[in-house]
């Protein structure tokens, strides 16, 4: 019995929504419960983004989540104000190329990826989010091909079906990157 | 040979305005209407607050009371769930041209298919006689004791000019009955108004310039005078929108 | 297997009304509610149905009054700031005793307030929402699936007891996505509705609905046979969910998002031994007594968790009839209490420290 606590953040438009809730997705096709919790209001307008994504074996009780096992920042201003929340064991994934920082805590573990300069390197300047989800997830020893095919073919509408393959490309970039 | 009789429309009920009022003339009119149109078995009447507001009692159709100035609004919920009903509001200065502005301006933008009857007595007679969004400048009344004092409480809402503005009404036309051949004009005001709506044509609003002989202080004679010397000049009547009409006059 | 997908509450809310039989929808926009007017914007034209933006909330809820009039499901959705605009209309609806749902996806007031979830608009559905003698039935989601389910629900008893439903939800529930069974949503038939004023035909007498009545012993008599009805609905309609209730001498009370909140700190105070349970009210009208009389057999103390300044504990201090202490627990203003904030509730009463 295991529930996994995902705080995603970063800046609005950089697709953190978006990966926080291929998470869910993924979790649910797994019978896991799930939550997806998204920050709302005019901060969405340019300022930090985040959600609040939560994957559990058990049924979830409050879905906010205040003291991530996972932190996802993809942005300085987010890792500056998450940083302390994680809890002690957990994991802080970064976007190394928009945060020149290293993570101060030395009770987590850190994984620092160049996400933003790896997406415009390999001409998907706008999937630096996938990226650092395929990191996550082979990070955490959940990368398979059918499973990601399978959430993408949920989180991914209809009318974009054609990006499947390009987001999968990706995904499998972050998780091969060392 | 019958020469007279109610029109199968209105109810067989004493109604309760005063003496001299010319609701009781405007409710004949549209019974009238209903029943040339032979409509009553699908016309949904809306009836407001104010002197009105017991109109559901004088109609035979079926009738909905709505909320002071809602009408317009409780009419688009009637006619978008049943688009093959006929639906009108009857409805006073007070609940039409102040606190139900917003309710009126947006039916009328939206071109919703209804029919508006709309009665101009320039004052709140439900109530006991205070200053409507109609009263004319200068006009006593218990809440303007010195006269409506424009600098005070501005102008009166002139429905009729104001709707014109606006692209989406089909029929605006200003009437009144203070004379036989005015109600006979009135009549055909209304029934066009009802037609427009059978035809799917619009928003249709007939304004009548009524008397309140009661509140105006006034015989009803008088306040039929009235009408004409003091209301109509500041209310002059006529068609103030006819979109079917401006169409055909294009194509000529 | 059932087929789940994710949604969010706001979403759940618009398609199982969809599901439920709504054609109509009428609302204004106002944060953070505005996923149910998306929904029903795109979805309506394309099932014969209406969505229309009213130039008010005013007009929204008289157009509701409206289509309610002709016997047709219909609904509304707004957060708090719109509900009060809304309240006049509400006191018509159930006046004239016609059917609606109205969805209040709450955020922090008074007045303009904030756009962060709250639950201060309790009083305001249970007791006042509106002028005169009336109560609304209102219903509390607290997952996404309730939110699909006491849609459907609310339609049901709207139409059962000819008058309004209100689902009382929060920002949280409305934007928060989990997964949701949709088809296995039970939809039953809208009963005959003879009442409804949808033309005479010239077949039968005229239908009025109307809200006046001047003459006071008459209007006395409406308001008696409403409240017998009332007095039914209280009888049969009551719904609450006991969590780890059977030999609890600590009892949370809490609804919606709170009761997310609290199930983690019961869980977590289980663990230290605590015998805490929490009764959480599915509906709000009518207030679940029963479930809270009979815990005063083990309960010794009582906790309040809510997004306000202490509401529904006034019904559960009525409900225990103030037999044991009740404490409030409780963030405001858009804040939510924490887990750990209910947690050291818990272990207060647990320690007798707080009265």
């Amino acid at each position: 019995m295991s529930t996994t606590k995902y705080l995603f953040s970063g800046f609005g438009g950089q697709g953190i929504l978006f990966i926080g809730k291929f998470v869910a997705y993924k979790g649910m096709i797994e019978d896991k419960q799930v939550s997806w919790l998204p920050s709302y209001g005019p901060e969405m307008r340019g300022g930090t983004a985040s959600c609040s994504v939560i994957v559990s074996d058990n049924q979830v009780g409050s879905p906010i989540v205040s003291n991530p096992d996972v932190l996802v920042a993809m942005n300085l201003p987010s890792l500056d104000r998450f940083e302390n929340s994680v809890v002690a064991g957990g994991t802080i994934f970064y976007d190394s190329s928009l945060i020149e920082r290293k993570v101060a805590r030395g009770d987590v573990k850190a994984v620092g990826i160049p996400a933003t300069r790896l997406a415009s390197e390999n001409g998907f300047p706008t999937l630096a989010n996938m990226i650092l989800l395929g990191k996550i997830l082979s990070d955490r020893g959940e990368f398979t091909d059918e499973g990601i095919r399978a959430a993408l073919g949920k989180v991914i509408s209809a009318r974009h079906a054609d990006m499947l393959e390009v987001n999968l490309r990706a995904m499998q970039l972050g998780a091969n990157y060392q | 040979m019958v020469v007279f009789k109610k029109p199968h429309a209105l109810s067989d009920v004493p109604l309760h305005y005063c003496p001299g009022c010319t609701h009781g003339i405007v409710h004949r009119l549209v019974a009238e209407v209903i029943d040339e149109l032979g409509i009553e078995g699908k016309t949904i009447g809306i009836a407001p607050v104010g002197c009105s507001v017991m109109a559901y009692n004088y109609f035979e159709c079926d009738m909905i009371e709505a909320a002071h100035g809602r009408a317009p609004a409780v009419a688009t919920g009637v006619k978008r769930a049943n688009p093959d009903n006929i639906v009108f509001t009857y409805q006073g200065d007070g609940d039409l041209a102040s606190i139900g502005t917003a309710e009126t301006v947006h039916s009328a933008a939206r071109n919703e298919n209804i029919t508006v009857i709309f009665i101009n007595n320039a004052i709140y007679g439900m109530t006991g006689g205070q200053m409507a969004p109609t009263s004319l400048p200068g006009q006593v009344t218990q809440t303007s004791p010195y006269g409506r004092d424009v600098n005070l409480c501005g102008y009166p809402v002139k429905i009729c000019e104001m709707l014109a503005q606006l692209d989406g009404p089909e029929y605006l036309e200003r009437v009144t009955v203070n004379n036989v051949k005015q109600i006979k004009n009135a009549k055909r005001a209304i029934k066009k108004a009802f037609q427009n709506q059978i035809d799917g044509k619009g928003f249709s609003l007939i304004e009548v310039i009524s008397s309140c002989p009661t509140n105006w202080g006034m015989t009803p004679q008088a306040a039929l005078k009235w009408i004409d010397e003091k209301m109509i000049p500041y209310y002059p009547l006529g068609v103030y929108k006819d979109r079917s009409a401006e169409k055909k006059g294009d194509e000529q | 297997m059932e087929k789940k997908v994710l949604m969010k509450g706001n979403e759940a809310i618009a398609e199982a009304a969809i599901r439920a039989g709504c054609r109509h929808y009428f609302g204004y926009p106002i944060t953070p509610q505005t996923e149910i007017a998306a929904y029903m914007a795109k979805r309506m034209p394309k099932i014969g149905g209406t969505f229309l933006q009213a130039e008010s909330e005013i007009a929204a809820i008289n157009m509701v009054y409206g289509v309610a009039s002709a016997g047709l499901r219909v609904m509304t959705s707004s957060s708090s700031p719109g509900v009060s605009l809304k309240g006049e209309g509400l006191s018509y609806l159930a006046g004239a005793d016609l059917p609606a749902l109205v969805v209040n996806v709450q955020r922090g007031g008074p007045g303009l307030g904030g756009i962060q979830p709250s639950q201060s608009d309790y009083f305001q559905a249970t007791r006042g929402a509106g002028h005169g003698d009336f109560h609304m039935i209102v219903l509390a989601p607290a997952s996404v699936q309730e939110m699909a389910e006491l849609t459907v629900k609310a339609f049901d008893l709207a139409d059962k007891y000819r008058m309004t439903s209100m689902l009382l939800a929060d920002g949280t529930m409305g934007q928060m996505m989990e997964p949701v069974a949709l088809d296995d949503l039970k939809i039953s038939p809208m009963p005959e509705k003879p009442w409804a004023t949808t033309g005479t035909k010239m077949e039968r007498k005229r239908n009025i609905i109307n809200s006046l009545s001047l003459v006071p012993e008459e209007l006395e008599q409406f308001n008696f046979a409403r409240y017998e009805k009332y007095a039914e609905i209280e009888r049969t309609e009551a719904a609450a969910e006991e969590y780890r209730m059977e030999d609890a001498e600590i009892c949370v009370a809490a609804f919606g998002i709170a009761s997310r909140v609290s199930r983690n700190a019961v869980d977590a105070a289980r663990e230290l031994g605590i015998k805490v349970g929490m009764i959480r009210p599915i509906t709000l009208w009518p207030f679940p007594a029963e479930p809270f009389k009979r815990s005063l057999s083990t309960v010794k103390k009582y906790i309040s968790v809510e997004l306000n300044m202490g509401q529904m504990i006034e019904d559960v201090r009525l409900a225990t009839e103030c037999r044991r202490p009740v404490t409030l627990c409780n963030r405001a203003g858009g804040m939510i209490p924490t887990p750990e904030q209910v947690l050291e509730a818990i272990k207060a009463a647990a320690n007798g420290g707080e009265q």
